[in-house]
Order: C-alpha cells, then structure tokens, then sequence
C-alpha cells in the first residue's frame, strides 16, 4: 500500500501543468502554415478525384528514390534538432549550436535532392505548365522546400544568437530553441504526408 | 506631442481629409450618373469622374501614411526627424502635382492631356488607377524616395522597433511596386499581369503592413499593453498577409490569359487571405482586453477597433466571396467587386488612416485627446460612416446578384444585355445613392468634430508631459 506522502507527491507530478513546447505565437504560425498546406493538399485531392489517371500516369514518371533519400535527410535533421533542445534544456549551449547547424545541414542536403530532381524533371519536358498533376507537383513541393529554407533560417539564427550569447537567460533559450525545432518539425511533418501522396501512391 | 519635428504630419493630414472630401463628393456624382447617365455631361463624364474618385483615394491614403509616418516613426525611433524641411518640401510637391494632376483630368481631355504630358516619349497613361501622366508617376516615385530617405535615415539614428522596422519595410515594398507603374507592355495580358504588381501587392500586400504598423502604434499608446506581446501579434500577423497576400495575387489571373494554373494558386491562397484580417481583429480586442490604462481619447479607439472589424468584413469576406475561380467565372466585374472595392478600401485604409488622425492630431495641438463633445460628434461620425459604407455594400452586393442572375448564369441565348441588366439594377442604384449622402453626411459630422474640438479646446486634458 502507498504511504499517503507517496501518494501527494505521485498526484503532484500528475498535476505539473503540460507546458507548450516554445512559444504560443509560434504556433499560432504554425497552425496557420499547416492551414495553408492542408488546402493545396486537400485541392490535390479533388484534382486526383477527378483526373484519376493523370495523376497515375505523373507520378510513374517521379524519381521515389530521391524522396526516399529526401525523407531520410529531414528525418534525420528534426532528430539533431530535437537532440540538440534537449542538451540545450540540460544547460549544454554548445551542444544546440551544434544540432541546430546540422539539422540546418540536412536541410541544405534536402534542397541539393530536390533541386536536381526539378533539374531531371525539366531536362524530360515537364513543368508547371505541363497538366494538373505537374502543377501540384512542382508547386506543392516547392511550397514546402521554400519551408524548409524557412525553417533553416530559423534554426541558424538561433544558434547564432545562441552562440553570441543574445538570450538573458535559460528560458529565453529554452523558448527559442523550441520554437524553432517546432517549426522545423511541422516542416518534416508535411513532407511525411506529401512523400506517400506525390510518390507512393499509384 | 513629445518631439518637434512630428507636426510635419500636420499638412499631411490636413491634406488627405481635404482630398477625402473631393472623393466622397465625386463619388456622389458618379453614383448619381448610374441613375442619370448624362448627370454633368459632358463637363465632367463618367470616366473622368470615376478615375478622379479613385485616384484621390490612392493619393489621399498616401498621403495620411505619410503623415502617419511622419508622427509615429519620431515617436518610435525617440529621436527627432532627419530633416523636417525635406518632410515639408515633399509635401508642397506631391500637394501641388497632385492638384495639378486632378485639374488635368478634368479641365483638358484625356488624350490631350496625354499628349501635353509628353505621353508619346514614354508612354504609361491610359490604365485604369494608373491614369496619372507619366511626369506625375514620375514625380510620385522621387517623393517617395525622398520620404523614405528621410524616414531611413531617422531610423538609422534613434531606436529600432518591431513597429517601424515593419511600417518600414512595407513603405520600401510600395516605391519597390510603384515602378511597375513604368512597365507598359505592348501585349495587354503581360500589361494586365504586371499592373496588378502594382494594384493587388499595394493594398493586399505591402499596405497590409503599413496597416499593421500603424494599428500596432495606436494599441501600444492606447492600452498600454507590452510591446513584446503586439510586436508577437504584428510578425503573425504581416507574416500571414504576405503568405497569403503575395500568392493570392492569383485571384486577378484568372480569366486574361494568364497560364491555367493561377485558377489554383488563386483559389487556394485566397482562401487563407480573411485569415490576417481575422487575426488582426482578434488582436485589437485581445490588446484591449488586457488593457492598462484608460486612455481618455475613445474616439481614436473606436477607430482602431472599427478599422479592424470593417477590414476583416470588407476584405476578409467580400474579398473571399469572389476569389474561388468557380465562383469568380460568374462574378467578375460586376458590382460585387465594387461592394468588396469599397468596404475593403473604407475599413482597412480610410479607418486607420482615420484613427491615427484621431490619436495624432489633438496631440500635435497641445491635447491628450479631443473634449469629450467633439470625441462623441467623432464616435457618432464613425457609426454614421461604418453603417452608410455597409448599406452601400450590401446594395452593391445586391446589385452585384442581379448582374450575376441575369447577364451571367443564364445560357447566351437567356443571357439579358449590360444595359438591359443595368435597368433593372436601377432600384438598387437609387438606395446606394441614399446611402451615399448617409456617408457625406457621416463625413461632414467627422470634420465637424474637429470645429467642435477646437471650440471646446480647454475642456480637453492638456498633454500630459513629455517623459
């Protein structure tokens, strides 16, 4: 049986209020930014509802490789970014400079891949213009990239001001670099949805 | 007012609701010749009245900004202006271009005018907001750079905030889309597509942040609410303007020739272009809600706020109502663009512009605010003009339905004439030109509280002094 003591302390933690990750005005962009790529993606969906065999016909000719390799870059860039706030919560400064500045890394990885898949793409004849499908293509996924560009400047610019030494304290650090891994993690977010739908489903 | 050189807003101001006047007036001429086709013809036909209406709004709305500028970046940078010499100078020039321009439009006709302005050398007249001669956008884009260097250089010098580091960035975006003014392609649809650089990325784009800018300015002063919280809000805020504003430029590609694909891009980011105007209502209740003080001068509040709820309704709403592109194929160019034109126009820009005049001016007259008779004459004003630009709206919006019903849905063979369709519109026109004199009248109301103001002067609290 718990001693009542054990009990209090138990209910205490239970009680500890859930605090949002960074901050709530980041979120609010967040939720925002998702708003915007749920229409293009729910848009897609209506567009492939109604040109079915376009969109099959598309996507046979992407390169899955390439987002195969795409995905492993963002995944592995939120796992420096996630790694790095949590060092950065145990008071290791140095450390979220680093993960910041490689997850920013997988980013540029990322944006290397998709340019010279757009390259690729351009070289076989298809662009913006070329049907529907090549519409959501290229503009959903460039949407996203110029997220990813995004996303990479946030998480330098914390780390610079990080690094100079521009926050007055651990919860200004703590706030900062939370915000900017949640940024980068809705950025992952939507490629883990628009992967499967751009180039696995048939 | 804390710092010398902030009267250079003064003329600005007194200027801009100078010209308000002439637009309100030539709008009641233009909405009596709906009715009455030859009303003042050929003294002044509907063309020439249509683009003097129009384009004194476009410059007294500048002209306010600037004024708005001129006040608020002194204030913000806590320094005095650059050069306050160079402020009046640029204002004589844009007052007596400006009054040139609209004597040429109505003393001389329109291609003659063209052709005295030396049009034939560099051709840019002739489109619709962009009407002015080419001397005149040529003299609109120096004082522009002259307004901005003093602007530049006083920020350089004194303080940066989020406030002025956004107004800025949005005034730098409007010389930057003013040159697509001199860009006159011969084939009409890269003449339209480029026009709308100018005409959408203005007032959807990078007005948007002037708008936010000056908003932010007056909530800090008047609820005194941490600058940290309403620069968060300002950053959301432009950060979803132009998210949306940039790309929703598409919603004018529809249908002039433009590749197929804008039909998407079009629909889907206007779709989240309410989105900024919502969050900027949410923000001025939320500021107020969280309030520090009691600032005494309620009418520059009652304008703020009512600049946000009539901008989310005007181009929130009316905005979105045509932007679909399967909705717009019905729509466009019937009066339901008129209906969004004018409550977008009136509650984003002609309020705000109004609430910093409110804030502003009895501050550049030695008061905290107005005496409480003239902030009511003021506050009534606002409903007057609120209720009037809504009833012309909704009867736009009815008059927009009508041309929809009969000259768009039905097949061509069902389809009635333009003027047929404008006949029975008629109704409808008489109720809009009802609701016209309401706004005159809501108009004379707010230029009669500044005489109320002035005559109850000692009534109103001196300004408080200067920390």
């Amino acid at each position: 049986m718990h001693s009542p003591e054990s009990v209090l302390s138990q209910a205490d933690s239970l009680e500890q209020p859930r605090q949002l990750p960074g901050d709530l005005a980041m979120w609010c962009f967040i939720l925002a930014e998702l708003l915007a790529f749920l229409l293009l993606l729910g848009s897609m969906a209506f567009a492939r509802g109604h040109w079915g065999e376009m969109f099959s016909t598309g996507i046979a000719t992407l390169h899955p490789e390439a987002g195969l390799i795409n995905t492993v870059f963002l995944l592995t860039g939120s796992y420096f970014a996630a790694r790095a706030v949590h060092r950065a919560q145990a008071g290791d400064h140095r450390a979220l400079v680093r993960g910041f500045i490689l997850a920013a890394a997988c980013g540029l990885l990322y944006v290397g891949v998709k340019v010279s898949e757009y390259g690729m793409l351009f070289a076989d004849g298809y662009n913006l213009r070329s049907s529907t499908f090549y519409f959501f293509y290229f503009f959903t996924t460039f949407f996203h990239m110029a997220h990813v560009l995004i996303g990479m400047l946030i998480l330098l610019v914390v780390a610079w001001r990080c690094r100079q030494g521009q926050y007055a304290n651990q919860e200004k650090v703590r706030m900062a670099s939370e915000s900017a891994a949640s940024y980068w993690h809705m950025v992952d977010l939507v490629w883990l949805v628009l992967f499967p739908l751009l180039y696995v489903l048939p | 007012m804390k710092y010398a050189s902030q009267a250079v807003a003064k003329p600005y101001f007194a200027f801009a609701m100078l010209l308000f006047v002439g637009q309100i007036l030539f709008g009641l001429i233009l909405g009596t010749q709906y009715i009455i086709g030859d009303f003042l013809f050929p003294e002044i036909p509907f063309n020439v009245a249509r683009m003097v209406h129009t384009n004194l709004l476009i410059v007294w709305l500048l002209f306010a900004f600037m004024g708005a500028t001129y006040y608020l970046i002194p204030e913000e940078t806590q320094t005095e202006l650059w050069s306050p010499k160079l402020g009046y100078a640029l204002f004589w020039i844009f007052a007596i271009a400006g009054v040139l321009t609209i004597l040429g439009y109505l003393l001389v006709p329109y291609a003659r005018l063209a052709e005295l302005t030396g049009n034939d050398y560099f051709p840019t007249m002739g489109r619709e907001f962009l009407e002015q001669p080419t001397i005149t956008k040529v003299g609109i884009a120096l004082v522009v750079v002259g307004f901005i260097f003093n602007i530049l250089m006083t920020v350089l010098k004194g303080r940066k905030t989020v406030v002025n580091m956004v107004l800025i960035t949005g005034l730098i975006g409007l010389a930057v889309f003013w040159l697509f003014a001199f860009y006159n392609p011969v084939s009409l649809v890269m003449d339209k597509y480029f026009w709308w650089w100018v005409v959408h990325l203005w007032v959807e784009g990078v007005w948007e942040l002037i708008l936010g800018a000056i908003l932010a300015f007056i909530l800090i002063k008047t609820t005194g609410v941490d600058r940290e919280v309403v620069e968060k809000w300002l950053y959301l805020i432009i950060a979803m303007a132009l998210i949306s504003g940039i790309l929703g430029t598409g919603h004018h590609y529809f249908f002039i020739g433009a590749p197929e694909y804008w039909l998407w891009i079009g629909s889907i980011f206007s779709a989240i272009e309410p989105l900024p105007f919502f969050m900027m209502m949410l923000f001025a209740f939320s500021m107020l809600r969280q309030r520090r003080r009691e600032h005494p001068n309620k009418a520059a509040v009652t304008w703020a706020v009512g600049c946000t709820i009539m901008a989310f309704l005007g181009a929130g709403v009316w905005g979105f109502l045509h932007t679909l592109a399967p909705v717009n194929y019905y729509t466009h160019g019937t009066q339901l663009t008129a209906a969004h034109g004018h409550l977008a126009f009136f509650g984003a820009y002609a309020m705000i512009a109004m609430a910093i005049i409110s804030y502003a001016w009895p501050k550049l007259h030695g008061r905290e605010c107005s005496s409480p008779q003239a902030q009511r004459v003021e506050i009534w004003s606002c409903w007057v003009m609120s209720i009037s630009m809504l009833a012309i709206t909704l009867l736009l919006t009815w008059a927009g339905w009508i041309q929809i019903d009969l000259q768009r849905l039905p097949g061509d063979a069902g389809a009635l004439g333009y003027m047929q369709t404008q006949d029975a519109i008629m109704h409808v026109y008489w109720m809009r030109l009802i609701a016209g004199i309401g706004f005159t009248v809501g108009l004379g109301m707010y230029l009669y509280s500044f005489v109320v103001a002035r005559s109850t002067r000692e009534q109103a609290p001196a300004l408080a002094v200067a920390q």
